[in-house]
Formats: C-alpha cells, structure tokens, sequence
C-alpha cells in the first residue's frame, strides 16, 4: 500500500493522538504472536507435511520428502471429489430451504402485533444457535432411529411409511440436512430480520398507504435492506459447510459408505483412521485455498468501507 | 398503523406458535427423552406422554465420567476464554484508536478466522502437540482455543471501544495517565458490556467444540461434548443416559445465549451484520 505524503489535516489529527510509533505494536503484539504461534505456524507446518510421506502406520520408513505426489493422490482420488460433492449438494440442499424459511420467519417478526409472542418466537430462536453440534448430531441419532424415532411418527402422520433414515445414502443425507435446516434456519431469520428493521419507519409506512400487497413491500421497499445480510449468509454458510464436521461425525460418521462424508469429515479419516498424515495434509491445504478464497469474497463485499 | 383484519391477525399468531415449535422441538425433546425409562424411550410409536423418572441423570453423576467431563469443559473454557480477553482487549484498543500502516489487512486476518476449518489446523497441531508430548493436557485444548476466541475477542471489542468518546482519553491524557492506564482505567471499564460478551461467546464456542477435544485429547482430558460421543459406541445405546448428558451439556450454553441473544448475530457473522 503506498501512502501519499500526509496532508496537513492528517498531521493534525496524529498529533492530537500523540503516541509514539511503537505503541499501538505494544498493544497488538500479545495477539498477533499468539495467532501466529497457534495458526500460522501450524499451517505452514502442514504446508510442509503434505509434500511429505508422512504416514503414522509406517513411521520407520521417515517422513521423505515426495513432492507433489500428494496433491497428484488426492486429486486423482474419487474420495476427494466426492467429498467435495457431498458438501457442495449439501450447500444447495439446505441454503435454499434456510434463506426461503428464514425470510418467512423474519417477516412474521417484522409483523406489528401480538408483541409478548414475538418476543418470545425472536428469543426461541436462540436456543437452535447454541446447542452444542455433536449433541444435535446424537439427538439426530435418536429422532432419525428406524423404530422408535419421532421423524418416522412424523412421516407417518403426513401419510408416508416408515423410512430407514440413517440406513440408506439419500435418507441419512436427508437427516444431517434437516439437522443442519433446524440449528441455522434462525441465523437466517435473525440476519433478515435485523436487515428489516433497517428500513425506516416512515418510508414503510408510505409505502404501505400506497399498496397493500406485501410482495411488492417486500420487492420495492424492503428487498434493497435485505441484500447484503443475503451475500453475509451466502459467504458464511458456505463456510460453515466446509467447516461442518461435529454433527455429522456423532449422527453418520460420514456413512452409510461415504453418503454424507463431508470434505472436513474426509479429512478427518484419512488423518486419524487411516493415519496418512501427508495426504490429509494436501486435502487440508486444498480446503484452506477454498477457505481463504472464500473469506477475501467476504471482506470484499461486506466491508468494503473499512479497507 | 391500520390494524390488520382479524383473520390475519389469527394467521399470524398461528405462525408465531409455529415458529416457537420449530425452534424448541428437538430441544424440548431431547430434555424429555432424558425422563423416559428404558421402556418408554423404546417404544415405538414414541410415547409423548410418559411418568417422568430421573434415573438417568442419577446414572450420569454415579459415573464419574460425565461430571469430570464438565469439569473438563469448565477448566478449559474458562482458561481460554480469560486468556483471549488477556490477551485480546488491548488488541482490540490498539485497532479501535490507532491508525498504523497494514492496519485494515491485520483486521482482515483476524476476521478470516472466522472461516478457517478446524481440521486444517488439527492435523498440524496433533502432530506438533505429539512431537512435544502435549496430547491429552488441558494446555493444548487451551491455546487450540484460542484460534476461534481470540478473533472474537478483538472483534466485539474493538468494535465496542469505537463507541468511547475520545474527549475523555484527551482528558486523561493532560492530567497525565499513560497510554495503558489510558487503556486499563477507561476503556476497559467503560467497554466492559461488550467485554463480557465476547466473553459469553467465548466460553459458548469452546464449550460447544468437538473436534479438537476429540484429535487432541484422550483419557487425561476429556471434554464434555467428546464424553457424550463416546457413549456411541455397541450395539444397545445408552439412550436416556445420552440425552441426560447432552441435556447437562446444553443448559448452560442455551442460558448463556439467552443472555447474549440481542448480540447473537454479531457474534456469528463478525460484525458484518448486526
């Protein structure tokens, strides 16, 4: 970054903060070497692992170097892409559904009247947020159950036999979606209903003198408060699946065969169950470039007025 | 505003109850299957209506497992949570009120950890920690931690400190207080709300984390959501004592949340909506 000569205002204003130059390092220092010694510095080190041979099972024969060996493995490998499938599809299924419900669900908490249950339906939102992920992922065990699960109760009322959920690809990767559907569908709701809250009062007010379909409310008035909540969720959710492991580790552990391994699940395996420590390296650097792409999305859209 | 028709009115009540449903069913069912004896959490079709008994939780606290794991959870949540304040809190004041060079990408760096993965870091780290002979100590959970609490910290802090006028740090200054008493006795105080809860967060995120309890740790250490994981295993599950544990593992947080709930989305999104 190049900086222009100082103007005379600026001077000022360093002046009227008068502190040495170092000061603010003194301040920030603590956390910056905390976080470079916690995360930087293991990233670089599972830089270096993955284009090593760096198997746990077989530690006699070294840690040799082997180039891009790893990279080549993983990328030729089915597992990898599917993984990368099962998270993407896993995107596509319960964004949708959470940003659809969320926007119904802030809308009827946007709705003047009945105040007591709206406070009380805003707060309830809550409690999805904080349950712990691997305990929704063994309350999904129990509601998902073939015999004496709630959701077969559930099926049965709206008139479809009793499924084997966890027991079949299509019907475990429905449960973890409707798991997931359930803790962040509030997220969604919370984010749009702060973005409703952003619209002036009287602004929404006129508009309503001036029509009374909500559709076109929500197209003409609301819709330009509710995009950049939308791109926030959009970019965080993505994350967040990349991220998703505790709920499906403890409901499906990935299975049945690889049907719900997600890529954070896929790389958990190969590191800790089959202990190949070199390719799971490369798999997680290849998750971080996605990450970090990801993330500069974020910063470039959503605080475009810091930078 | 025109007061909306009663049919309306009532739909829209009906959608609020179902809102309230939606939210707190599985919730609400995990804390009743914890009350259900062996033949009732069996039953098939599920009994919604059942003699409430409390053997399992008397089951939970006679095995030590369960209560030395939220004893677990305690020490580390605690230990990283009040090290990230520490360590966070002038961070935050320096990024609140100063203005130096690569300041806007430090920030970035800090958010962006809100979207890395945590197995990208549990590999390196296990291998590392086991190199050091630090698998399995409640030190290595603590500083993992920090990786997610630390950029909380600084996020709601800095953004907290913002919010204090400058006049008193200018006030300050000419009776003569250096720039950390500056720091120490008036920005810490006054930012104290939103120190507590980036703290509340904290604590809610590392008490919630499986992942590295479960790469990192094994018997010494063991962590209360790792704790609950283990009862998955065999053929017959343990399912009252399951959800009695879950149940002991979620109150606390959903409290703590409840707390924090107006500031629930600026904590998960960092900020970039409120």
């Amino acid at each position: 970054m190049s900086k222009p000569q100082p103007t005379s205002r600026q001077r000022a204003g360093r002046a009227r903060l008068e502190h040495a130059r170092w000061t603010p390092l003194l301040f920030l220092a603590p956390a910056v070497l905390t976080l470079l010694a916690v995360g930087i510095y293991p990233t670089l080190f599972a830089l270096v692992t993955s284009f090593r041979q760096y198997n746990l099972v077989r530690v006699r024969d070294g840690f040799p170097f082997v180039g891009v060996e790893n990279y080549a493995n993983v990328l030729m490998d089915g597992s990898f892409w599917n993984a990368l499938g099962v998270s993407g599809r896993f995107f596509l299924t319960v964004m949708p559904v959470q940003l659809a419900l969320g926007l119904g669900i802030a809308l009827l908490l946007h709705r003047p009247g009945w105040g007591f249950m709206r406070a009380v339906a805003r707060v309830s939102l809550v409690v999805p947020l904080a349950t712990t992920y691997a305990v929704v992922g063994l309350l999904g065990r129990l509601v998902f159950n073939r015999e004496f699960g709630v959701a077969n109760q559930f099926a049965g009322w709206l008139g479809f036999g009793p499924l084997d959920w966890l027991g079949s690809p299509s019907g475990s990767f429905a449960a973890i979606a409707i798991m997931d559907i359930w803790q962040w569908t509030p997220f969604c709701a919370l984010i749009f209903l702060s973005g409703l809250s952003m619209v002036p009062v009287e602004v929404e007010e006129a508009a309503r003198l001036e029509t009374t379909h909500p559709l076109a409310i929500l197209r003409y008035v609301q819709l330009p408060y509710l995009l950049p909540g939308l791109t926030a969720m959009l970019i965080l959710r993505s994350a967040d699946v990349l991220k998703l492991f505790d709920m499906v580790f403890t409901m499906t552990r990935g299975g049945p065969g690889t049907a719900t391994e997600v890529i954070s699940i896929l790389v958990q395996r190969t590191g800790f169950r089959v202990f190949d420590m070199g390719t799971a390296s490369a798999q997680a650097i290849l998750l971080l470039i996605l990450t970090v792409v990801l993330s500069r999305l974020y910063i470039r859209f959503l605080y475009r007025e810091i930078a | 505003m025109r007061a909306a028709r009663l049919p309306g009115r009532l739909l829209h009540l009906f959608g609020l109850l179902a809102v309230f449903v939606f939210a707190v069913f599985p919730f609400y069912w995990m804390i009743s299957s914890s009350f259900k004896n062996g033949a009732d959490l069996l039953a098939s079709p599920p009994r919604w209506l059942f003699a409430p008994t409390i053997e399992h939780y008397q089951a939970v606290f006679a095995d030590q497992k369960v209560t030395s794991a939220i004893f677990d959870s305690l020490v580390v949540a605690l230990c990283t949570t009040g090290l990230a304040i520490v360590l966070g809190t002038p961070a935050a004041y320096a990024l609140a009120r100063f203005e130096f060079r690569g300041k806007s990408d430090l920030w970035f760096w800090f958010i962006s950890n809100r979207m890395i993965s945590p197995i990208v870091l549990a590999l390196p780290i296990y291998l590392l920690a086991r190199n050091a002979g630090m698998l399995d100590t409640y030190l290595v959970l603590v500083l993992v931690y920090l990786t997610f609490t630390l950029p909380i910290v600084v996020w709601i802090c800095t953004d907290q400190f913002r919010s204090i006028p400058h006049e008193l740090e200018q006030a300050a200054r000419l009776d003569g207080v250096n720039q950390f008493g500056i720091f120490w006795r008036i920005y810490l105080p006054l930012g104290l709300p939103g120190v507590a809860v980036s703290a509340i967060f904290s604590f809610i995120f590392s008490w919630n984390e499986l992942l590295f309890a479960l790469v990192l740790t094994r018997r010494a250490v063991q962590t209360a959501p790792v704790a609950a994981t283990s009862f998955m295993s065999g053929y017959e599950l343990p399912w009252g004592k399951i959800m009695a544990t879950g149940t002991l593992i979620v109150l606390p947080v959903t409290i703590f949340a409840l707390l924090v709930s107006r500031h629930m989305i600026r904590g998960l999104t960092m900020g970039a909506s409120k």
